[in-house]
């Protein structure tokens, strides 16, 4: 990717009130005593090695590092992260994590989902921690799938899956988390895959250094009970028209040397992949993560087809600087603070019309 | 109780302590020893502003006072409607009251409408001020009177003053650049000035008050003064009233110290920030908008400089749910809303019993089920509060009394959430809320040590001699766990909502595991330090009544007119719902009877009569209003001689 921020924690805003690491972490620093207990070859363990090895990256005081999780296969994180941590109630991580963070500044605080405890129970609080931006970074472990509850079809499943609740095909349309992320005014969206470790450390190196919510939908392979959802991004001759990299600043080509690209349709202003020829090379889209429209991330983010998932984007969607949360919060209480003097309990209560009974 | 108690008529040749406008004394001045007066108009009209207001006057004049306000759900019903009706009661005296009044003495009608949904209530005998100005045929037609009622002979035995308070308040503004429309909005401070000449009320509290309020607009603050005078004037002056009257500062009926009047409101607010300050913490509140708790909210948002953080949430579960995230990281977390509130949070308030952390979940309840009755009074939600939650998981719960009450009431759920670790009901209710009284302001010192010791290394050691963190190593008095917060190293552990093992925190499937934690959770929430039940029985009476909540006024007013008729009777009231008080089982045994009047349909009977197979009596009402003393002291005669 074009943009990296591996000089450490001192320069990484979002992070400056994080108390730093006295010495050198290593992974093994933040593996706790807990037994994994995923199924064998589900793609959460990948997703566990890729964090518990970025963390020492930063250089955080673990015990300033905690991640709240919801319910659900991928909720159990947290008992794996030798940090601070909360495995709390299905859907509400984002809420509960938002209670944390916005009241300690000195935190570092993560969210660990699913596909169904984000989008499906606890949708609202997700756009609205998103619409906040409340300095959260969100792991979005999205399998299509319900996997704790052994096999229903979940709000990112393709129409017409065939699973226990649904032997005659789902009906619902499936949510693109990314789309839905842009359209609740999210910061930082970005889409990766549980298999490729260096995009993801990539992309939870720019999420970490976000000041603001960032959404991580992380597709993750669930072996059990939808085992190669996502093959078509990860089988190398497929995912030359699968899968579009995304990078910040460059022409947005892939396939086979690159020979194809995205282009806007002057008639309609949406995206459309071409091949790239001499004469269209030009107009290849150039990705820009920061533009302050979320129109473009938007038009990306619907190019994947959401049953072949051919023309996925991957990397990060969007990502620009919006006032956040917590900091504006701490700010009124500064303010408060500048404007009416710090508060003073005997004033407060005798305030207003008083009358005094001499005994 | 039906009309005022006057006394011999006295010249009002005393100074009257903080008034500023007095009477010229051209007119008969009686004494009275207490008062109730309602004021009822359109939801339009300003009906609670113009209650607020003259209840502000008689505070700062020293009278015990007790308000009840009582408005519908819709902001704006349609105007000349019954359903749109706003009222406010005020029961003020020269000695110590307990509740805003059975029946008004005086009610201030502002239109036809306001006039039939309250006359039912007014004894014959009292004073009524109707504005003639609305007692138009259409008018009339709209709430059903087929006849002028001020025409027909249905007002006989009644006190009656015919005023055209929207006439003379205009009139009394045409030198101001006001539209007619704009000009009869101030009529309500006319009806306030006539008002408080009749009663003596200091006038420079109102005057102030307007002026602040319309600082941005003094043309408008001008008017509003102006009609506020003309009032005043208009009782001076025409022979329509020919007598005020005194109502006498209450100034034997408190102890000694500095007062100011406050809703309940208003009261738990400023509890809440005095908590959080005992106990040295920050104050975090999600919440979610829902009547009659969101004055709370508003309350608090307004006092960031004491290190307050409000959170409007997109829910009543994420209000919970931040107050929880916060109550993690070492703030006071509270949760304010009402009953259906409370439904959407119980999976959080199993958490935090599951989590083993501080917070406060305060219920102003109001009439259910469902939407119910949103702006009235009900006392339903006990129930919820101590079982609406899957598995067992038990919360404390307490019931402040009064208004005043609800600020002590605060500081007790804190003290109980922080010590044990738990989250705590509070029960306060609509009456409660938005009803007021004198309240005695505590000298901060006064109040009590909230402070908490975070866990600050390790708690345990291994076989092997290891030092190490555990988060569910209880201490052996209160059973609580420690609370270590984030950024504290050496102290890094996961919590959650499956079982934990006993000690260690870890996920814990075991059988005898589970039966040990289930019960040692309800062990910490019974072994609770609760305060013995106090019993008022000066005369050894065989009947108990026995109530919780905001039915103590009521209560406490029945009991005293029971006793004052020679009438044995025995009164407690309970403060924490659970647990019980540890002597409310002898308590009980000593009475061959025992009544409990709730506003719901006997819940804390149920738990009384399944803790203590007690024949406990119920006594009802869930009308979304609270009880009056009259009706109480019959049901309670009955009981004694039943």
């Amino acid at each position: 990717m074009a943009e990296t921020s591996t000089e450490g924690t001192d320069t990484i805003e979002a992070l400056s009130l994080v108390p730093k690491a006295e010495g050198r972490q290593s992974m093994k620093d933040f593996k706790s005593d807990q037994e994994v207990r995923w199924c064998p070859g589900c793609g959460d363990y990948a997703i566990l090695a890729a964090v518990q090895g970025f963390m020492p990256e930063l250089g955080l005081a673990k015990e300033n590092v905690v991640f709240v999780s919801g319910i659900g296969c991928s909720s159990r994180f947290p008992y794996y992260m030798n940090t601070y941590g909360m495995h709390s109630i299905h859907g509400r991580a984002p809420a509960i994590a938002t209670g944390l963070a916005s009241s300690r500044r000195d935190l570092s605080v993560w969210v660990v989902t699913g596909d169904g405890d984000a989008l499906s129970i606890g949708g609202n609080h997700l756009i609205h921690a998103l619409r906040r931006n409340v300095n959260l970074k969100i792991l979005l472990f999205n399998n299509r799938i319900y996997g704790l509850t052994k096999g229903q079809y979940s709000p990112t499943s393709e129409v017409g899956k065939i699973t226990k609740s649904t032997p005659m095909g789902s009906l619902d349309a499936p949510f693109n988390p990314v789309s839905l992320a842009i359209g609740a005014e999210a910061s930082f969206v970005a889409r990766t895959i549980d298999s490729d470790r260096k995009h993801l450390t990539e992309v939870l190196r720019q999420a970490a250094a976000h000041p603001g919510t960032a959404l991580i939908e992380i597709y993750q392979n669930c072996n059990i009970f939808n085992d190669g959802a996502f093959e078509a991004l990860k089988d190398r001759q497929q995912a030359e028209e699968a899968v579009i990299r995304l990078e910040h600043g460059k022409p947005i080509r892939f396939g086979a040397d690159g020979s194809r690209g995205v282009v806007r349709d002057v008639a309609t202003g949406d995206l459309k992949v071409v091949t790239v020829t001499p004469e269209n090379e030009s107009q290849i889209l150039v990705h820009d993560a920061h533009a302050a429209s979320p129109t473009t991330a938007f038009a990306l983010s619907r190019l994947a087809d959401p049953d072949t998932l051919h023309h996925t984007p991957i990397g990060i969607l969007r990502s620009v600087d919006r006032p956040v949360y917590d900091t504006q919060m701490s700010d009124q209480l500064d303010t408060a603070i500048e404007q009416n003097g710090k508060g003073e309990l005997a004033a407060l209560l005798a305030g207003g019309d008083t009358w005094t009974v001499v005994g | 109780m039906t009309s005022q108690v006057s006394r011999t008529a006295e010249q009002a040749d005393e100074a009257v302590v903080g008034e500023q406008r007095k009477p010229t004394g051209a007119k008969d001045v009686r004494r009275l020893d207490r008062v109730i007066i309602r004021f009822a108009g359109d939801s339009g009209d300003g009906m609670q502003l113009t209650g607020d207001r003259f209840t502000s006057e008689t505070a700062s004049f020293g009278n015990d006072l007790s308000t009840l306000p009582n408005f519908p759900a819709e902001i704006r019903a349609p105007a000349g409607t019954l359903p749109g009706v706003s009222s406010f009661q005020l029961h003020f005296a020269d000695h110590d009251i307990l509740t805003p009044g059975d029946a008004p003495n005086v009610l201030v009608a502002m239109n036809p409408a306001a006039l039939k949904a309250n006359i039912a209530d007014v004894p014959r005998g009292a004073e009524i001020i109707v504005n003639t100005d609305e007692f138009t045929k259409r008018a009339l037609q709209k709430v059903g009177y087929a006849a002028s009622p001020l025409e027909d002979g249905s007002l006989d035995g009644y006190s009656l003053h015919e005023v055209p308070l929207t006439t003379l308040t205009v009139e009394a503004l045409k030198e101001f650049d006001l539209s007619r429309k704009e000009a009869e909005r101030s009529k309500n401070m006319f009806a306030l000035g006539l008002l408080s000449w009749m009663y003596h009320r200091p006038t420079e509290g109102t005057e102030k008050f307007l002026r602040t309020k319309f600082a941005k607009k003094p043309e408008i603050a001008e008017a509003n003064l102006a009609a506020f005078r003309a009032g005043w004037n208009f009782g001076e002056t025409t022979e329509d009233f020919a007598v005020s009257y005194e109502v006498a500062p209450a100034a034997t009926a408190f102890p000694p110290g500095l007062y100011r009047n406050i809703s309940g409101n208003l009261a738990l607010a400023y509890g809440l920030i005095a908590a959080a300050r005992q106990a040295d913490l920050p104050l975090f509140l999600g919440s979610y908008p829902i009547t009659p708790a969101s004055d709370i909210l508003h309350e608090l948002s307004r006092h960031k400089n004491f290190g307050v953080r409000t959170f409007q949430a997109e829910d009543e579960i994420a209000g919970i749910g931040a107050a929880l995230g916060a109550a993690f990281g070492g703030s006071l977390g509270v949760t304010t809303t009402s009953g259906p509130g409370v439904a959407l949070k119980s999976e959080t308030i199993g958490l935090a019993v599951s989590l083993e952390l501080p917070l406060l979940v305060i219920d102003i309840q109001r009439g259910g089920p469902s939407t119910g009755l949103p702006t009235k009074t009900e006392q339903a939600d006990l129930l919820q509060a101590m079982f609406g939650r899957n598995g067992e998981a038990p919360v404390p719960v307490i019931a402040p009394r009064t208004p005043a009450d609800c600020f002590e009431a605060a500081l007790e759920a804190a003290r109980i959430a922080l010590t044990y670790r738990t989250p705590v009901f509070l029960l306060s209710d609509g009456y409660l809320a938005n009803g007021s009284e004198p309240w005695r302001i505590p000298e901060t010192d006064e109040l009590p040590d909230l402070t908490v010791q975070f866990a600050q290394g390790p708690n345990h050691t291994l076989d092997d001699g290891t030092e190490v963190f555990w988060p569910y190593k209880r201490d052996p008095q209160t059973l609580a766990r420690p609370w270590a917060i984030p950024g504290t190293p050496g102290l890094e552990h996961r919590i959650g909502g499956i079982e934990k093992e006993d000690g260690t925190g870890n996920i814990s499937y075991s059988p005898a595991n589970h039966d040990f934690m289930v019960r040692t959770r309800q062990a910490k929430i019974d072994g609770i330090d609760v305060p013995d039940l106090e019993v008022d029985d000066p005369h050894g009476a065989s009947t108990l009544v026995l109530g919780w909540g905001s039915t103590y006024g009521p209560i406490t007013a029945a009991v005293r007119r029971l006793r004052g008729a020679g009438e044995a009777i025995a009164q407690a009231h309970l403060r924490h719902l659970n647990p019980f008080p540890k002597n409310l089982g002898a308590v009980l045994k000593r009475y061959d009877k025992v009544v409990i009047p709730e506003m719901n349909l006997g819940q804390l009977a149920t738990l009384v009569r399944a803790k203590y197979l007690v024949d406990a009596h119920s006594y009802n009402q869930v009308n979304g209003m609270p009880f009056k003393a009259e009706q109480l002291a019959t049901a309670l005669k009955e009981a004694i001689d039943g």
